[in-house]
């Protein structure tokens, strides 16, 4: 017998699924990504402003810390999206889709605000914002425990649930909008108790967002410490592994879906509270401002973890600030910042798929070698 | 009141053809097992990359060709929803990155691609003001005189642009094809169960790109019907496109990811938007709270459908999930 069988050519390209990665490997993956995004994020640039690479970089860091005060816009607006991840992530771990961030901050927003005009004067000012920021937990966590219920008790499809619950959120905001326009006709609320600032944060260290800041490092600890060592923690990451191992082991899947959620939309809530009284003091359906959506990202990327959250957060921000620095230059307009978030985080997405999986060129030594 | 529900039902259908495209292109692509939650994001690459084709088009030619003006707008669109698609396919079927992530960041992009260039084309190539592009936008809206003059059926249905009419034929053929051809036989079970269809020698792979692709083409031409058709060859950053394209994903699942459902679905959501015009002495804020309606019906149908629990109204089995065959 010296017939051969006819061979199968080997595939160009063959994919094979890792079986781990050491970390220094899997974190240069990643950096690299992030690299590679600000290369073609730098490109993007030249082609509209013809400003040479280095200038572009230049500009982006000076838009982002040039001066004191972008700098702490930047932090400002890190802080926000990392305390709106830090809310996500209990949700995402645990693998229900909450989309509705938008809304759960807006909710939160809205009842900040209606708080702050009505009360300005007869509460002090730390007793007006605990209860603001009571109201506007309490306002998020419905927001977020209606789709879970549905979830938990007839399985409702909680993506479309809590994306809807959005739109429900932003017309009751245009409605309170319009109810408190200031001045009448301008279709806007205006800076709320500008006079007698009412309602705001106060300064700490000196700082106009020293508050914010405080705050939402506590809620980014406090959470790592509760995914990562405590019970409910556990049990989050069971169920969002899978439900049947979590009914295996006696876990209430309903409880967990239904408190999980009022927690996560709890923070998002008190996201929207920190928004109103601690930066813009206004409200408006562009309060949350479309960073709903991409905290889902800055969570799912950070595999859930808080801390790897502050440096995505800070990434995106950075850019973000440095494009909106770069299009007022030359007289373009802000939205070059949200193109700039996706050419990002297409990399990072991409990255993801190198830390999972190898590839085998054809005639490569990985391929001799067997 | 007569000539106001006329206004409200004609209202309703150009609202509707917006979010049909958006729901049948997004119908095709789940029917593989892909869901994209970039359809906001891909009907903003449509809306644009249409407007910008005509406008070079208009801005270099003083006496623009209706004809051109239809091709070159319909065909960057097509083209420029379909490559949304591509990106997206690539990074879930090929890179295998979860499907919801990429969609909401497919979203951010193509928003940000949308209202950069559509704030600012117009002074890049040197013009003042807003971006407009009336020759084409008339091409689109263009009618049949003798047929839209016919009194009330003309003005019911013969009062709209060519794009309205498409909508209702590909949500047809969609149908047609998705139920009665090998091809939609083999698309659906791939969106079923791909480890079967690939071992049926199914390829898998080829068809989840082809779907979501052309999916993405059929999703973008809502963006391209909203820019021409309903806000007359104009730009507007105020971000109805986004609220539009969640409407169409809703639309898929309102539809049961039946097309043909989605031509009366689609019309009955314009008419929820639309309802407070017939509503006498509604205040400016009372007008935002009747807006809510289409999300509120969107929610009542998502309970209503999860209680009923029917097998065929139930999404294809491995939507969500991407394929990688030695993984199994």
């Amino acid at each position: 017998m010296t017939q051969t069988v006819q061979h199968h050519k080997e595939p160009l390209l063959r994919i094979v699924k890792r079986d781990g990665i050491a970390r220094p490997k899997a974190y240069a993956i990643r950096i690299a990504a992030v690299l590679a995004s600000l290369v073609v994020s730098g490109i993007f640039i030249f082609a509209i402003t013809k400003l040479n690479p280095i200038q572009v970089y230049e500009a982006i860091f000076d838009g982002a810390f040039g001066t004191n005060r972008r700098s702490w816009v930047t932090i400002r607006d890190a802080m926000m999206l990392l305390c709106i991840g830090v809310g996500l992530a209990p949700a995402f771990k645990m693998k229900f889709w909450n989309i509705g961030a938008e809304g759960q901050i807006l909710i939160g927003g809205v009842v900040t605000a209606g708080i702050m005009r009505a009360w300005g004067g007869d509460l002090s000012t730390p007793a007006l914002l605990a209860v603001m920021g009571i109201v506007s937990l309490l306002c998020g966590c419905l927001w977020g425990v209606i789709p879970a219920v549905f979830k938990a008790v007839w399985n409702t499809n909680e993506t479309l649930f809590t994306l809807m619950m959005n739109y429900v959120a932003i017309q009751i905001t245009s409605y309170c909008v319009a109810l408190w326009e200031n001045p009448v006709g301008s279709n806007s609320v205006g800076i709320i108790n500008q006079m007698t600032a009412y309602g705001h944060f106060p300064k700490v260290f000196g700082q106009a967002y020293g508050l914010n800041v405080v705050l939402v490092l506590i809620l980014a600890v406090g959470m790592y410490i509760y995914l990562k060592y405590s019970k409910q923690g556990y049990e989050i990451s069971v169920v969002g592994d899978s439900e049947n191992t979590a009914r295996y082991a006696g876990i209430n899947v309903k409880k967990v879906t239904i408190r999980t959620m009022a927690i996560s939309g709890a923070i998002c809530g008190l996201a929207g509270f920190i928004e109103v009284a601690g930066v813009s003091h206004t409200i408006s359906t562009e309060t949350a401002g479309g960073r709903g959506f991409t905290a889902i990202i800055v969570a799912w990327l950070a595999q859930f973890n808080t801390f790897v959250m502050i440096l995505i957060s800070f990434l995106l921000v950075f850019l973000q600030q440095g494009a909106i620095q770069i299009a007022s230059q030359f007289n373009l307009n802000d939205y070059a910042s949200e193109i700039i978030t996706g050419i990002i985080l297409f990399f990072i997405l991409s990255s993801e798929f190198f830390i999972n999986y190898r590839v085998i060129v054809r005639g490569g030594k990985e391929a001799k070698g067997k | 009141m007569m000539d106001q529900l006329i206004r409200l039902l004609q209202s309703s259908i150009c609202f509707g053809t917006v979010i049909m495209y958006g729901a049948i292109g997004e119908i095709l692509t789940e029917k593989s097992g892909n869901l994209n939650l970039g359809v906001p994001g891909i009907m903003y690459l449509g809306g644009i990359s249409g407007l910008a084709a005509s406008f070079f088009y208009e801005f270099n030619n003083p006496n623009p060709s209706a004809i051109v003006c239809l091709l070159v707008s319909f065909l960057a669109a097509f083209a420029a929803s379909a490559l949304g698609g591509l990106l997206y396919s690539f990074l879930t079927i090929t890179l295998r990155a979860n499907q919801n992530v990429t969609g909401l960041t497919l979203t951010i992009f193509g928003g940000g691609v949308a209202n950069f260039f559509g704030g600012s084309l117009n002074t890049m190539a040197g013009g003042v003001g807003q971006i407009s592009v009336a020759a084409t936008s008339a091409a689109y809206r263009a009618t049949i005189p003798a047929l839209s003059g016919l009194g009330l059926p003309g003005k019911l249905f013969f009062s709209y642009g060519f794009m309205v009419y498409l909508a209702i034929v590909v949500a047809v053929v969609l149908h047609w094809f998705l139920n009665h051809t090998r091809q939609g036989l083999n698309l659906r079970a791939v969106g079923e169960n791909p480890a079967t269809a690939d071992a049926a020698g199914i390829n898998v792979i080829r068809n989840k790109y082809l779907a979501t692709c052309i999916g993405a083409g059929i999703s973008g031409m809502g963006g391209l019907y909203y820019t021409m058709d309903y806000i007359k060859g104009t730009w507007a950053s105020d971000g109805t496109i986004e609220s539009l394209g969640w409407l169409a994903v809703a639309l898929v699942i309102f539809a049961t990811w039946r097309s043909v459902n989605a031509i009366w679905g689609s019309y009955l959501f314009g008419f929820l938007f639309w309802a407070y015009l017939i509503i006498p002495n509604l205040g400016r804020k009372d007008i935002e709270l009747f807006k809510m309606l289409p999300y509120l019906v969107t929610i009542a149908v998502l309970i209503f459908i999860s209680l009923r629990k029917k097998r065929e109204n139930h999404p294809p089995a491995s939507l969500g999930l991407s394929y990688f065959r030695e993984e199994r």
